[in-house]
């Protein structure tokens, strides 16, 4: 080792001793190796190859477990197919790793440091992870253009939203993601006349917008058309590698063309992983899809 | 964009006949001319001004950010008291007692001024009063209620429930404020005499260019990207938080903005109507600033001035002609908006349009 890199490396020892005190190291307070320096707060750290980690969680509402047990952990890059019959605790799954549904117990991990459970809704959002809702969302009284804009990665408070101005690069973004998702010929449109389909898209969209590391897609193709169906798996298989993607699809032949990892939920955790053959020839799957 | 060019015109010519042509047809033609504007007149439409600055607040909370307040009534009150109490101050030794403190006091046999008139001798302090005190009020309350995430129609009772909770409290003499009878009988503003035809045109004068000035503020928030969060809050909240808004913090700003404004108009309308009372805070007139939005239209800031100046008209009208019916007309008025023009007096002008076009 390096004179100069010890010497950054006792300035880092030195800086987390001083935090310990008061518990605001990166580490919560935990005593840490100081080897590499640690990811800013509410910075995603993959290096331990892991951009999303869920252990032993479970959430019951009422009695009934929506989920029960479930661990689960994504790569960065990768892009997991996530199936499983009517409330299999998918949806519940995704309220879970946004900060919408708190568990009873268990861990949620964004990357090895961020822990969600600690976070709200627009936190979690602003450290990198969108969502798509299963029933498109978007702002139906607004054009497409400022469905966009809204989306777009800046500031958020209330100040910096009364003096915002699109600046060129910023536009140029919007007009790459309208390319993107097909609706560069319904900029002016209000996003409440826009087909099934197209909401779908400028939801998509509104995602690419906030430029997430991790994007959570509850059925993106419900309601597209065939060819818009096809062109979405071409645009998630283009994403994936930069982005991290988690797709809830019933949509089988979607599945197949998208999937590498398919994982199969039922009763609140999960039953199978593996490529979707794999999955399809299980004996457990087939029993729970078939009922018998 | 705040305005259009022909906003622009439409403002311009607003301003001059508010500032210049009422105060000519007022105190310049003479009273038998067809041209003469009736202290009656003035007296009638520069009390509307001041419910269309209520009805613009509305509008900001209500049409544009979907949440109805049932409580604006209040911060209209809170700014016509703040305002009530130095004109109190203002008598000095003319009352009915005279006396140095109001007659009111006199009355419960109070040898001091209670604390919180400390401040009610400076007009300065007032006028900050005005701008802090319903702004303060909607904040704490809006803190509480927005973070707890309490909306719809459970916000709106809440807020209902504040307005009468707080005219019970007024109507108590020992609150401070004149119980039920509230502040009247104003002599001076300024030390100078406030029944002149001269003040009367500037309280008047005042009303309207505060209503167009709150109008272009309105316009540049509602044109501005904050303007846009607010609508998005009011289409999908939940797309808002996951586009990483926290829309607590804009629904406070605007809510404060909001009451504020509601304060000022309340500070305008005391001393042209000469009495402030606790039924300004009765649930009753803050369900009717709404209707004022309802019927002018919502989310257009034009079309709630417009419909507060279309019922306040109406009700000035039938209260003397038929005073009977005026409630009967107000309850159709709000049931027939609501089945037939869901968008106010600006969808059916805007329907018009389009169909002429």
């Amino acid at each position: 080792m390096t004179p100069d890199l010890l010497e950054e490396g006792a300035k880092r020892a030195a800086a987390h001793h001083i935090g310990e005190s008061t518990g605001k190291t990166e580490s919560g307070g935990r005593a840490a190796g100081f080897g590499r320096p640690a990811a800013a707060a509410r910075e995603v750290d993959v290096t331990h190859g892991r951009i999303l980690y869920l252990e032993d969680v479970s959430v019951s509402f009422d009695g009934f477990k929506a989920i029960n047990k479930l661990s689960l952990d994504i790569a960065p890059g990768e892009l997991r197919c996530v199936i499983g019959p009517n409330g299999a605790g998918k949806t519940t799954m995704m309220d879970i790793i946004t900060g919408k549904t708190r568990p009873d117990e268990g861990t949620v991990f964004f990357g090895s440091t961020i822990n969600l459970l600690r976070y709200t809704e627009p936190e979690i959002a602003g450290m990198g992870i969108g969502r798509k809702f299963q029933k498109p969302t978007v702002f139906e009284q607004l054009t497409v253009f400022e469905n966009l804009e809204l989306a777009l990665k800046t500031g958020k408070g209330v100040r910096a939203s009364m003096f915002f101005r699109l600046d060129s690069g910023q536009s140029d973004r919007v007009a790459q993601v309208l390319h993107t998702i097909h609706l560069a010929g319904s900029v002016t449109r209000p996003a409440g006349t826009l087909s099934h389909g197209q909401k779908q898209w400028l939801e998509i969209g509104m995602l690419l917008m906030q430029d997430p590391k991790l994007l959570l897609l509850d059925e993106p193709v419900a309601g597209m058309t065939d060819e818009e169906t096809a062109r979405t798996a071409e645009l998630f298989l283009e994403l994936k590698g930069q982005h991290s993607l988690m797709v809830v699809e019933h949509d089988m032949s979607f599945i197949k063309t998208i999937s590498e990892i398919v994982t199969v939920l039922h009763e609140g955790s999960v039953l199978a992983q593996g490529s979707l053959e794999q999955v399809q020839n299980d004996e457990r799957v087939i029993e729970v899809y078939l009922g018998r | 964009m705040v305005l259009t060019r022909a906003g622009w015109i439409g403002f311009v010519l607003a301003l001059l006949a508010v500032c210049t042509l009422a105060p000519l047809l007022n105190l310049a033609v003479p009273a038998d001319s067809v041209f003469h504007m009736s202290d009656y007149a003035v007296a009638l439409v520069g009390r509307i001004m001041c419910y269309a600055i209520c009805a613009l607040a509305m509008d900001l909370i209500w049409g544009y950010t979907g949440i109805l307040s049932l409580g604006h009534g209040l911060f209209f009150a809170l700014g016509g008291y703040a305002m009530g109490m130095y004109l109190m101050r203002q008598i000095g030794r003319d009352g009915q007692y005279h006396a140095d403190l109001p007659d009111f006091m006199v009355f419960l046999d109070w040898k001091a001024l209670p604390w919180h008139w400390t401040f009610s001798g400076s007009f300065g302090a007032t006028l900050f009063l005005i701008v802090a005190v319903p702004g303060i009020v909607a904040f704490v309350f809006g803190f509480f209620a927005f973070r707890s995430r309490i909306k719809g129609v459970y916000f709106s009772i809440i807020t209902q429930a504040l307005t009468f909770a707080s005219m019970l409290l007024f109507f108590r003499n020992e609150t401070g404020f004149g119980g039920n009878n509230g502040f009247t009988d104003f002599k001076r503003i300024l030390g100078v005499p406030i029944q002149t035809h001269e003040m009367r045109m500037l309280l008047f004068v005042l009303s309207g260019a505060t209503l167009l000035a709150f109008f272009l503020f309105g316009r540049w928030l509602v044109a501005s990207k904050f303007g846009r969060v607010l609508q998005a809050i009011r289409d999908a909240e939940t797309r808002v938080m996951f586009s990483g808004y926290n829309p607590v913090g804009y629904k406070l700003t605007i809510w404060t903005i909001s009451a504020i404004m509601c304060g000022v108009a309340g500070a305008l309308y005391v001393p042209q109507v000469g009495i402030i009372n606790p039924s300004e805070m009765s649930p009753a007139n803050s369900i009717e600033i709404a209707i004022w939005a309802a019927v002018g239209g919502r989310a257009t800031l034009v079309g709630p001035i417009v419909g507060a100046f279309i019922v306040n008209g109406a009700k000035s009208w039938l209260t003397v002609a038929a005073p009977e019916i005026w409630l009967y007309f107000l309850g159709a008025l709000f049931i027939g908006v609501t089945l037939f023009l869901p968008d106010g007096v600006m969808g059916l002008v805007k329907k018009l349009r389009r169909s002429a076009a």
